[in-house]
């Protein structure tokens, strides 16, 4: 849940210093991964129905188990004879779309909370920052998994649980980043000329805080992404037969002995994301907010 | 030093107290308890019945009060399934998870720490790129994929380690490799940074200059300042090892903490999971004492905010 923010050390790598060294590409090259690998997990989620060669929930028990490379099946078919390119490019859908709807709940609920709990120093505030004390004292896995157990399961449900889980980080950092900002000279300038506190808010701090928002909901990202596929995996998340990695995972680990293709590819998948996104976050920390440390 | 520890402290044991409260009302918002605690089919009869003899009929405040004078002896009710006390449930799986958590964390002490101050020392040498590759591709990969496919290699098809379940020293070479391959990752690129940020000061100029040897630039100088960010992140993540281990321990079936918690969600055993989860809370919790108390300890300056 806290990724590894470390500013002055990456952004100094930038700069060339003593002899036999790679030059920066490194960097770029990371970037440009990330870039790729998060256009291609879009462009998979968004024209899955056109990319898949086969319906994700047809069965065909002829069909059932073939390994990668059977004629019409490039990576094979699960139990039930369903194709597993299919469900594959199915689950980018899904696990994007539960992606962007956490990050955009916890976003603005966080991003909301942090920015008047930083702006407005009385009673309200202390109490928020003692609840999502209480809240990080619960690993996120087992938090979000829990609230999932007794709020039921299901698709709406499990962005409703991420989320419950996850907007303490964007309300700590928010909050951080409100408390220096409004004690700058603008700040108080606008103040002094009388200016409304909503606009104050919205106008002047929000402005200087957005870039360490839209920094930590690329962080966050890939960790919903990856919690949400281990729920699934646990039994608590989306349910079979909608193709989401993590229920598929499952799946696959009860055929392990025999079907080795229905565990490797939708963690392949996933990892390949989770690895684009970290990597494509990584660059926006470095150039937006080097400094923040999440 | 005193007057920060006691307020530490403080704060400490008001989060214990609120997070105890957050999982009573876990339970008690989300609808009728009862119909959390039993099967699906069952009797309203039997419901009624149950119901009174939970005492979920009083008002919740006297349920409350109950709850936290329960706990605070221990005592979170009986489990449903196995008919024992919850928190010695718990408790008795503690020594699984320990041995688990604990031997993780060796191997990434052992493992991230010296890759992480080699990569910052020979930046950009071969090694430096090797153990940069290394460590985002250890961010990215889920544990649960990274578990499958070490069972499928060495379980599935060269036989060389057994599956799961607990026993002899090859029954954890797989769980403790899957949950400590995230948190080295972590820790080798937090080293790494730290150490570089140290490197730059101008206290490390100054010792060069003046002729010290790289070895005690780099052991002396270098790693006792760059100890303290280590040391934060790295506690922060032990506590994510609590969580890890919920995942680990259900791929490879080992009896722990985890897997009980994992096991009890899904038998609706909810004494077991409350017990569970505050127990899971309170060491999380204490680990960040510890981490905040050996801060102070490492670096003075802390404990005058």
């Amino acid at each position: 849940m806290v990724p590894a923010g470390h500013g002055r050390g990456e952004a100094r790598e930038a700069q060339p210093s003593g002899l036999g060294q790679v030059p920066c590409s490194v960097k770029d090259l990371k970037a440009w991964l990330g870039i790729g690998l998060t256009a291609a997990a879009i462009v998979v989620a968004l024209a899955a129905p056109w990319l898949a060669p086969h319906d994700p929930l047809k069965a065909d028990f002829v069909q059932s188990l073939r390994p990668p490379g059977a004629p019409g099946h490039p990576l094979g078919t699960d139990q039930l004879g369903r194709d597993l390119l299919a469900r594959v490019l199915y689950g980018a859908r899904l696990a994007l779309f539960i992606g962007t709807c956490t990050v955009l709940i916890t976003a603005v609920v966080g991003g909301l909370l942090g920015l008047v709990a930083g702006f407005v120093e009385r009673w309200p505030s202390a109490v928020l920052m003692r609840i999502a004390d209480v809240q990080l004292s619960f690993p996120f896995i087992l938090l979000a998994m829990t609230i999932n157990a007794i709020v039921g399961l299901g698709l709406r449900n499990i962005i409703l649980s991420l989320s419950a889980a996850g907007w303490v980080v964007y309300a700590r950092v928010v909050r951080g980043e409100v408390l220096v900002v409004k004690q700058r000279a603008y700040v108080e300038a606008a103040a002094a000329l009388g200016m409304g506190r909503a606009r104050l808010l919205f106008r002047h701090i929000l402005p200087n805080v957005a870039p360490s928002i839209v920094v930590v909901a690329s962080l966050q990202f890939s960790s919903f992404i990856v919690a949400e596929a281990a729920i699934s995996f646990l039994g608590f998340g989306v349910q079979p037969p909608t193709p989401a990695w993590g229920s598929m995972l499952s799946e696959g680990r009860d055929f392990l002995y025999v079907a080795w293709w229905l565990a490797a590819f939708p963690g392949a998948a996933l990892a390949l994301t989770a690895l684009g996104v970290n990597l494509l976050g990584d660059w926006l920390r470095d150039t937006l907010d080097p400094k923040l440390r999440v | 030093m005193r007057a920060y520890v006691v307020s530490r402290l403080a704060q400490t044991a008001l989060v214990v107290f609120l997070s105890l409260t957050a999982v009573f009302a876990m339970v008690r918002l989300s609808g009728d308890p009862v119909l959390l605690f039993m099967p699906m089919d069952i009797q309203a009869k039997d419901v009624n019945e149950f119901r009174q003899r939970l005492g979920f009929n009083d008002p919740l405040p006297v349920q409350y009060a109950r709850f936290i004078g329960g706990a605070v002896r221990g005592d979170f009710g009986e489990s449903l399934r196995y008919k024992q006390d919850a928190l010695g449930l718990v408790l008795g799986r503690l020594p699984a998870t320990l041995l688990l958590a604990g031997t993780s964390l060796l191997l990434t002490v052992v493992v991230a720490i010296p890759l992480g101050v080699a990569s910052a020392v020979r930046r950009n040498s071969l090694l430096d790129h090797v153990g940069t590759v290394a460590t985002v591709l250890g961010q990215a990969t889920p544990g649960f994929w990274l578990g499958l496919m070490l069972i499928y290699i060495f379980s599935v098809k060269l036989r060389w380690l057994p599956t799961g379940g607990m026993g002899g020293l090859a029954h954890l070479v797989m769980p403790s490799v899957v949950l400590a391959a995230f948190l080295s990752a972590r820790i080798a690129r937090l080293t790494r940074s730290a150490v570089l940020d140290v490197l730059g000061e101008e206290y490390i100029l100054t010792a060069r200059a003046k002729g010290l040897g790289e070895g005690r630039v780099v052991g002396k100088h270098t790693l006792r300042n760059s100890a303290i960010p280590i040391v934060t992140l790295a506690g922060l993540e032990i506590g994510q090892i609590l969580g890890g281990a919920v995942i680990t321990e259900t791929i490879f079936a080992w009896p722990g903490l985890g897997r009980l918690t994992v096991q009890a969600l899904l038998n609706r055993d909810f004494p077991v999971v409350l017990a569970a989860v505050f127990f899971i809370s309170l060491v999380y919790t204490l680990i960040n004492l510890a981490v905040d108390l050996a801060y102070g300890w490492l670096d003075p300056r802390v404990r005058l905010r």
